[in-house]
């Protein structure tokens, strides 16, 4: 498969400060990757220099075969862009906006009426189109938002943080919009701080954090990655919570649970940590396995720490 | 979905379709939004009827206070109006407009622009709005065609030269606070001129700003050429300070623009 998006070290900082440092990724045609990392970890930046926004200080970058800075005007030939904030005018009406964006995006005017039907028919928004967007939900908002970056029916789209701030049928109507989008052979890299809608949505998983790619690959891949399960232990009196951690080493505290969490390699695994807490002489309470989600490859790979968990 | 092809045009056909565009964009904006209003259509006659009936009768001048304040008024408000760029451009550098405007074909330069001949629309009504009131409430004018079409001449360059200042300061602006600080300046200056009193009533410094400055070419330019008077060396004073003023601030633009697109 030929990658619409090749990335070869790319560096860049902002005063001083690295924001990237060394990205390697290809995406590959008609597939959705999610850019997975905290807030801070480089994601918007990432997402700026492949839409031609910002120049970087080192590295290669092209889109479908053009290099972003040098070929930069067939690159916006090519992308749609929608970005983490709602970019859609509030004082124009739905259809007012996609057709200023046809306009701007340079369409033949005589398909510019049909176009403009065809994405409003299909994200929903035939009903509102003529009333100002500042009477929109924020689902429809996105929706419209994302329309518009589809005006030039660009092979390639960029979603900042396409869902952040909607509600969970919002969100859910998005992700099929964007996966039928996919299946019509579109490229698609969204970066996103929801877990699950980079398991859900995202074909491969790129996890970014400090300005590097820390881990990639399918959903699954990632988690088998980390461990085949978790055990939690939950500890029958409070005391014993430091000893338990220091018998064992990889485990996560949580005190207000009164808990001690690892990720297990096998069966073994799992036998020599109970026997060690009985050496240890704690007194359990129960315990809970569990197979790893992508929460635990997310903490795991990157510097974010666990809520309420303490090493 | 239908495959869209784009259109072919020269570069410069394409910047001027964008411009015109989002000159639309702009002019919708005004219409929709009350402060747009408000600006463009009371504001202006709300300033002249203060001048002529509050102020009017306290200030000595040459002639009807109404004929000698109405250049000032009309200057004022369409400097004001102008100045309004800044904010308007600022607003769509630092939401996300402009990321979306830049990864699409068209030309940056489109968005400038077209908040510019929005303004320049926009200012022209206001002032054909103040000197219809005016005329109402028995302002002289005595111009010809020649004239008057020599005053939407000086009034649009006087508007080109605020505007285009108007989007350096939106370029620069870090916020849209700090970028309407602009239109208060701007409404400030034609109070040190010769637009409301005659700058020989001033005291010292501000007579020599006032006679140096560029709004009292403008004014009086406006002034010569509504009540028929000699224009004498205001005319081409007028004209070379806001040619000068547009053809420095557009490549200025343009400059801060790149630089702040490398953040």
């Amino acid at each position: 498969m030929d990658a619409v998006v090749q990335v070869e070290g790319l560096h860049r900082s902002f005063g001083g400060q690295p924001v990237l440092q060394g990205i390697d990724l290809d995406v590959s045609r008609g597939t959705i990757v999610g850019l997975l990392g905290p807030n801070g970890a480089g994601k918007t930046t990432f997402v700026r220099i492949l839409a031609t926004l910002l120049p970087f200080d080192a590295g290669q970058v092209r889109v479908c075969g053009h290099d972003v800075v040098r070929q930069a005007a067939a690159v916006r030939r090519r992308i749609g862009l929608t970005g983490q904030y709602a970019s859609v005018d509030e004082l124009l009406t739905g259809r007012e906006n996609l057709r200023l964006l046809s306009r701007l995006a340079h369409l033949d005017r005589a398909l510019i009426h049909q176009r403009i039907a065809e994405l409003l028919e299909r994200f929903d928004l035939t009903d509102a189109a003529d009333e100002r967007v500042c009477t929109y939900s924020g689902g429809m908002r996105r929706r419209l938002d994302l329309a518009a970056s589809l005006v030039a029916t660009p092979p390639v789209l960029f979603l900042d943080e396409p869902t952040t701030g909607l509600d969970p049928h919002s969100r859910r109507t998005l992700w099929q919009v964007i996966r039928e989008l996919a299946d019509d052979g579109v490229t698609v890299l969204l970066t996103t701080q929801y877990l699950e809608e980079a398991d859900v949505l995202a074909d491969e998983i790129a996890v970014l954090d400090h300005g590097r790619v820390m881990t990639r690959g399918t959903a699954q891949r990632l988690k088998e990655q980390i461990g085949t399960e978790r055990l939690t232990v939950y500890l029958r009196d409070s005391a014993d919570l430091d000893r338990a951690v220091s018998v064992l080493p990889t485990a996560s505290i949580d005190r207000a649970e009164r808990t001690v969490t690892l990720t297990l390699a096998g069966p073994d695994e799992l036998r020599s940590t109970l026997n060690a807490l009985a050496d240890a002489r704690i007194a359990l309470e129960r315990t809970q396995a569990s197979t790893p989600t992508l929460d635990d490859v997310f903490f795991a790979v990157t510097s974010t720490p666990r809520p309420g968990a303490t090493r | 979905m239908t495959p869209t092809v784009a259109a072919d045009r020269s570069p410069i056909g394409w910047l001027l379709a964008d411009t015109s565009a989002l000159t639309g964009r702009s002019i919708r904006h005004e219409l929709r939004s009350l402060d747009g209003l408000l600006v463009t259509v009371l504001l202006p006659v709300l300033i002249l009827l203060a001048f002529v009936y509050v102020f009017g009768g306290a200030l000595d001048t040459p002639g009807s206070y109404l004929d000698y304040v109405v250049p000032g008024i009309v200057v004022l408000t369409s400097g004001y109006g102008a100045a309004l760029t800044a904010t308007a451009v600022n607003q769509d550098l630092t939401t996300g407009t402009i990321d979306r405007l830049r990864a699409l074909p068209a030309s940056p330069a489109a968005l400038f622009a077209g908040h510019v001949a929005a303004a320049l629309l926009r200012t022209l009504f206001s002032a054909s709005l103040v000197v219809g009131v005016a005329i109402v409430l028995g302002f002289g004018a005595v111009a010809g065609p020649g004239a008057w079409l020599a005053v939407v001449g000086v009034i649009s360059l006087y508007v080109l030269a605020v505007a285009w200042l108007a989007v350096i300061v939106g370029v620069a602006a870090r916020s849209v606070e700090a970028a309407s600080g602009f239109s208060f300046a701007v409404l400030f200056l034609p109070y040190v001129s010769s637009g409301f009193v005659p700058p020989d009533t001033l005291p010292g410094p501000l007579r020599t700003f006032a006679e140096n400055q560029p709004l009292t070419p403008a004014i009086e330019t406006v002034r010569a050429l509504l009540l028929g008077t000699e224009v004498g060396g205001h005319g081409w004073r007028a004209f070379v300070w806001c040619v000068a003023i547009v053809a420095v601030a557009i490549p200025t633009s343009a400059v801060l623009f790149r630089r702040r697109n490398r953040r």
